[in-house]
C-alpha cells in the first residue's frame, strides 16, 4: 500500500507543468482564469500546440498517434493544465468518438479521422439526446433510412455543446423500430456541413450560449460513415460511456476553483474586521469541500488502480461522477456566496475578451455568479446523478 | 502508487476475520457487554494467539514488528466483528507511546502487552477539555524523589481494567507523560458503561505517589506524543469504521433484497435503492481517507500529518454516522430494535465520530491548518 506517485510520475508532473507555463499563451490563460468567453480559435490554438508534443489525445495506442499513457498520467497531465489555465480539450473527439472509431470503425475511418482529431481539423459534437430521450436515452426518435449507399436523417438532437463550434458529429439514429428499442440504433458520422443540418442556440440559464439544437431534415449521410453494423449503435454507445472515466470526478477544475474560492474568502469584507475565510462558519464550509475533494482524489486513484488489475473500466466510475459533480456545485456555489450582496449582480458584458470597463463589486467576481448557474449542468449531463445512482444500485449493490 | 496488500495482510485479515465469525457472535458479544468489564479475557488470550496485540511493538521490544498497514488491516476487521475488546487502547494507543518514549524499564511491559498479560490504557480527557488534546489540568508535582499526581481523567477506554495507565499530566515543565499502575494508591477508578457496551472510567488521582521513573520520556516533552498518540488512535479509529461500514452495508443489503412488502422486495423500490447508493459512495470516501491517514501517520511534517489525521476523522465521521442512521431508517422497525446487529453497528459507528474528536473538532482543526497555510 502506497498513496504516493512514483518520482517516474513526479518528474512527469513537472514536465507537464514546465511545459504549460512555457507554451500556454498568457492571452488564453488570463481568459481561462478570468472567466472570460473562450472563442473556437482559442481552443483551437491550445490543441495545435499539444499536438506538437503528441499530447491532444496521449493515452491513444501509439499505432493510432497517441503515447499510451496509463489514466494515472491522464489523472496528473488534466490536473496540471488545469491548475495553470488551460483550457479544457474537449472530449468528445479524443475520448468519445475516437475510441468507438479505433474498436469498431474500420481502417478507412481510422486512417481519415483519427488524425484529423489530433491537428484539430475536426471538432467533433455529440448527437445523443433529443427532446424526448434524455436519460432513456434508447428511445431517441431520429430515423436514418437507408436509400442505396447513403442514409437519409431526420430528427432532431439537443443539448449539443458548442454545436456551434463543430464540423462533425456523431449521431445514435433509428435504423428500426423492431424489436427492443436498443437492437435498433445505428451509430453515424456526420459531416456538419451536409446540407439539411441546422444549428439553433439554446441559451443557458447564465445567459450563455453553450448548447445547441441540431435539426437534420433529409440529410444525405454515406453508408460509408456508419459505425460498425447496422443496428449495433447501442453497443458501441455503451462502450463509449465506459471510457467517460476518471475525468468525470473533474479534479483538476474543482482543485482550480477551490483555489479561487480561498482567494475570493480571503479577500472578502465582512464589516467585522476580518475577511469572511477567517469567519468560522464560512471557514468550516471551505474545509469540508476541500477534504471532500481530497478523498475524492483517493477514491478516483483506488479507482484507477481497480481498473489497471482487472483490465477493464469498472461501475465505480459512477461514484467519481456523483461526488466529483457535487464537489463542483458546492465550490461553485460557495464561490458565489463569498461575493455577498454583489453575487446578484449580471455583468455578462465583462466576460467579453476585450472588456475594458469596469465592473461593480470586486474584481475577481467577474464569472462567479454566472459559473454557479452553470454549473448545475454537471449533475444533469453525461448520465444524470439519479441515473449514477441507478448504477451503483444494479451494478455495485446487486439491487 | 499501490493499493493492493501483500500476502501476509490478506493472511492477517483471513484468520482474524475467520477467528471473529466463529467465536465473536452477536450473542458473545451481549454477553461480554453485559459483563461490564468491556473485555473478554478468553477473546484477549486468543487475540494475543493471533499475534495483533503486538503489532505496533517492533520485534527487538518484543512485539511483532508490523506496519502501519498491517495495524489498519487488523483494525477494520475488529469494525467488521464489532470487538469492543480495548484493543486500539491497549494495543496501539498505549503501546505506541510506550515503543515511542518508553524508558528501558517501561518497555520491557511491551512483552507482556504482546503475550496479553498486561493491559494498557491511555488516561487523558478531562472534564473540560473535550477533545482538545493541549487542555490539560491534572498535574504532577515532583516531591523529593516522586511525583504527585492530582486531577481527575475522563472517558478513559479500559481504565479500570487496565494494568497500566499512560496518564498526562501539566509538569512545572510543561505537558508530559507518566506510566502510573492503575491500582496504585491515591488512585480511584470508576467503571461506566457507554451506550455501545464497551467500558470507560472515571479516574481520579488525589495525591498519586510515583517514582521518578514513572516519567514516559522527557518532562515537558509531552505534546508530541500525545499528538502522536492521537494520531495512531484516528488512523484506527477510521479503519475500524470502514470494516464496521462495510458489514452494515452487506447487512443492509441483505435485508432489503430479502424483506417483502407489496410484493415485491424493497429493495426493488428506487427510493431505496438511491439512498443505498449513497451509502454506499459514503462508505467508500471514507475507506479512501481511512488510507490516507493510516498512510500519513509516518509523515514529519506536523501541519501536513495533521491536516490529513482531521480531514479523515472529520470525513470518517460523517461517512459513519451517515451509513449508521440510513442502516436503521432502512431496516425500518427492525432497526431500531436490541435484536440485530443493526442497531448494536449504528451505536459503535456513533462511538467512533464521538471518539478522538467529533466532527466539529476536526473541521475546525482542519480549517486552522488551512487559513495558516
Amino acid at each position: 500500500m502506497d498513496l504516493n506517485f512514483s518520482p517516474e510520475e513526479d518528474r512527469f508532473r513537472n514536465e507537464v507543468r514546465a511545459f504549460v507555463v512555457a507554451e500556454l499563451p498568457h492571452a488564453i490563460r488570463d481568459k481561462v482564469l478570468g472567466h472570460k468567453r473562450l472563442d473556437r480559435e482559442d481552443y483551437l490554438t491550445w490543441v495545435r500546440i499539444l499536438n506538437t508534443r503528441g499530447w491532444v489525445a496521449p493515452s491513444w495506442p501509439r499505432r493510432f498517434g497517441g503515447q499510451e499513457w496509463d489514466p494515472a498520467r491522464e489523472l496528473i497531465f488534466e490536473e496540471e493544465c488545469a491548475l495553470a489555465g488551460a483550457p479544457p480539450v474537449l472530449s468528445f473527439g479524443p475520448r468519445m468518438v475516437a475510441p468507438v472509431i479505433m474498436t469498431f470503425g474500420n481502417q478507412a475511418q481510422q486512417e481519415y479521422f483519427l488524425p484529423r482529431i489530433l491537428n484539430g481539423e475536426h471538432w467533433w459534437c455529440q448527437g445523443y439526446s433529443e427532446p424526448g430521450a434524455g436519460s432513456d436515452l434508447a428511445s431517441l426518435k431520429t430515423r436514418a433510412e437507408r436509400r442505396g449507399d447513403a442514409y437519409i436523417v431526420n430528427g432532431q438532437k439537443t443539448w449539443i455543446t458548442l454545436a456551434q463550434h463543430a464540423n462533425w458529429i456523431f449521431c445514435l439514429v433509428r435504423t428500426s423500430t423492431e424489436g427492443r428499442p436498443q437492437m435498433g440504433i445505428s451509430f453515424l458520422l456526420i459531416d456538419m456541413k451536409t446540407p439539411g443540418i441546422t444549428v439553433r442556440p439554446i441559451f443557458m440559464l447564465d445567459g450563455e450560449h453553450e448548447i445547441n439544437e441540431v435539426w437534420f431534415d433529409e440529410v444525405e449521410v454515406p453508408v460509408a460513415n456508419r459505425i460498425g453494423e447496422e443496428n449495433k449503435g447501442w453497443t458501441y454507445a455503451k462502450f463509449l460511456l465506459g471510457h467517460e472515466r476518471v475525468s468525470n470526478a473533474a479534479l483538476g477544475p474543482s482543485k482550480r476553483a477551490l483555489r479561487e474560492l480561498k482567494a475570493i474568502a480571503a479577500a472578502a469584507p465582512t464589516g467585522s474586521g476580518l475577511p469572511l475565510i477567517e469567519m468560522p462558519r464560512f471557514r468550516d464550509r471551505i474545509a469540508e469541500v476541500e477534504i471532500d475533494l481530497i478523498a475524492l482524489e483517493v477514491m478516483a486513484l483506488r479507482v484507477i488502480a481497480m481498473d489497471r488489475e482487472r483490465h477493464t473500466p469498472g461501475p465505480e466510475a459512477s461514484l467519481l461522477k456523483l461526488q466529483g459533480s457535487q464537489i463542483q456545485q458546492t465550490i461553485s456555489e460557495l464561490a458565489m456566496e463569498a461575493l455577498g450582496p454583489y453575487a446578484a449582480l449580471h455583468q455578462p458584458q465583462a466576460l467579453a475578451p476585450d472588456w475594458n470597463g469596469s465592473v461593480a463589486g470586486p474584481p475577481e467576481g467577474i464569472g462567479i455568479t454566472a459559473r454557479y448557474l452553470n454549473c448545475r449542468k454537471v449533475s444533469i449531463y453525461a448520465g444524470s446523478n439519479e441515473i449514477q445512482r441507478n448504477i451503483i444500485a444494479r451494478h455495485m449493490l446487486g439491487l | 502508487m499501490d493499493f493492493t496488500f501483500t500476502e501476509e495482510q490478506i493472511q492477517i485479515r483471513n484468520s482474524l476475520r475467520r477467528f471473529l465469525a466463529e467465536t465473536y457472535t452477536l450473542d458473545r458479544r451481549r454477553a461480554i457487554a453485559r459483563s461490564g468489564t468491556g473485555c473478554d479475557p478468553e477473546v484477549w488470550r486468543q487475540l494475543a494467539e493471533l499475534g495483533i496485540l503486538g503489532l505496533w511493538i517492533p520485534e527487538e521490544l518484543g512485539g511483532i514488528g508490523g506496519s502501519a498497514f498491517d495495524a489498519m488491516v487488523v483494525m477494520e476487521e475488529l469494525g467488521r466483528a464489532l470487538v469492543i475488546e480495548p484493543y486500539l487502547s491497549s494495543a496501539v494507543v498505549g503501546a505506541g507511546i510506550l515503543v515511542r518514549a518508553g524508558n528501558t524499564a517501561q518497555q520491557r511491559l511491551l512483552r507482556d502487552i504482546t503475550s496479553g498479560a498486561v493491559r494498557i490504557a491511555f488516561a487523558h480527557g478531562e472534564p473540560h477539555s473535550r477533545w482538545e488534546l493541549d487542555a490539560v489540568a491534572t498535574r504532577a508535582v515532583r516531591q523529593g524523589a516522586s511525583w504527585v499526581l492530582r486531577g481527575r481523567k475522563v472517558m478513559v477506554t479500559d481504565g479500570v481494567g487496565a494494568d497500566f495507565l499512560v496518564v498526562s499530566a501539566r509538569t512545572a515543565a510543561g505537558h508530559s507523560l507518566f506510566l502510573v499502575p492503575g491500582a496504585s494508591a491515591g488512585t480511584t477508578r470508576t467503571a461506566l458503561m457507554t451506550h455501545d457496551g464497551s467500558s470507560v472510567a472515571e479516574i481520579d488521582f488525589d495525591g498519586a505517589r510515583l517514582p521518578a521513573d514513572a516519567l514516559i520520556g522527557a518532562e515537558g516533552g509531552g505534546s508530541p506524543l500525545i499528538e502522536a498518540a492521537s494520531d495512531a488512535a484516528v488512523a484506527g479509529l477510521c479503519a475500524e469504521a470502514v470494516g464496521a461500514m462495510d458489514a452494515l452495508l452487506a447487512l443492509t443489503l441483505t435485508y432489503v433484497k430479502s424483506r417483502r412488502q407489496f410484493g415485491v422486495p424493497i429493495g426493488s423500490f428506487q427510493a431505496l435503492q438511491h439512498r443505498m447508493a449513497d451509502m454506499l459512495l459514503h462508505a467508500e470516501l471514507a475507506r479512501s481517507m481511512s488510507y490516507l491517514a493510516t498512510a500519513k501517520l509516518a509523515v514529519s511534517d506536523e501541519m501536513e500529518r495533521r491536516r490529513a489525521m482531521s480531514a479523515a476523522k472529520f470525513l470518517v465521521g460523517r461517512s459513519a454516522r451517515f451509513v449508521g442512521q440510513e442502516a436503521v431508517q432502512l431496516h425500518g422497525g427492525m432497526g431500531v430494535s436490541d435484536e440485530l446487529a443493526t442497531s448494536h453497528y449504528f451505536k459503535r459507528l456513533r462511538l467512533i465520530d464521538a471518539s478522538f474528536g467529533d466532527r466539529d473538532h476536526h473541521l475546525e482543526r482542519f480549517g486552522t491548518v488551512m487559513t495558516a497555510a
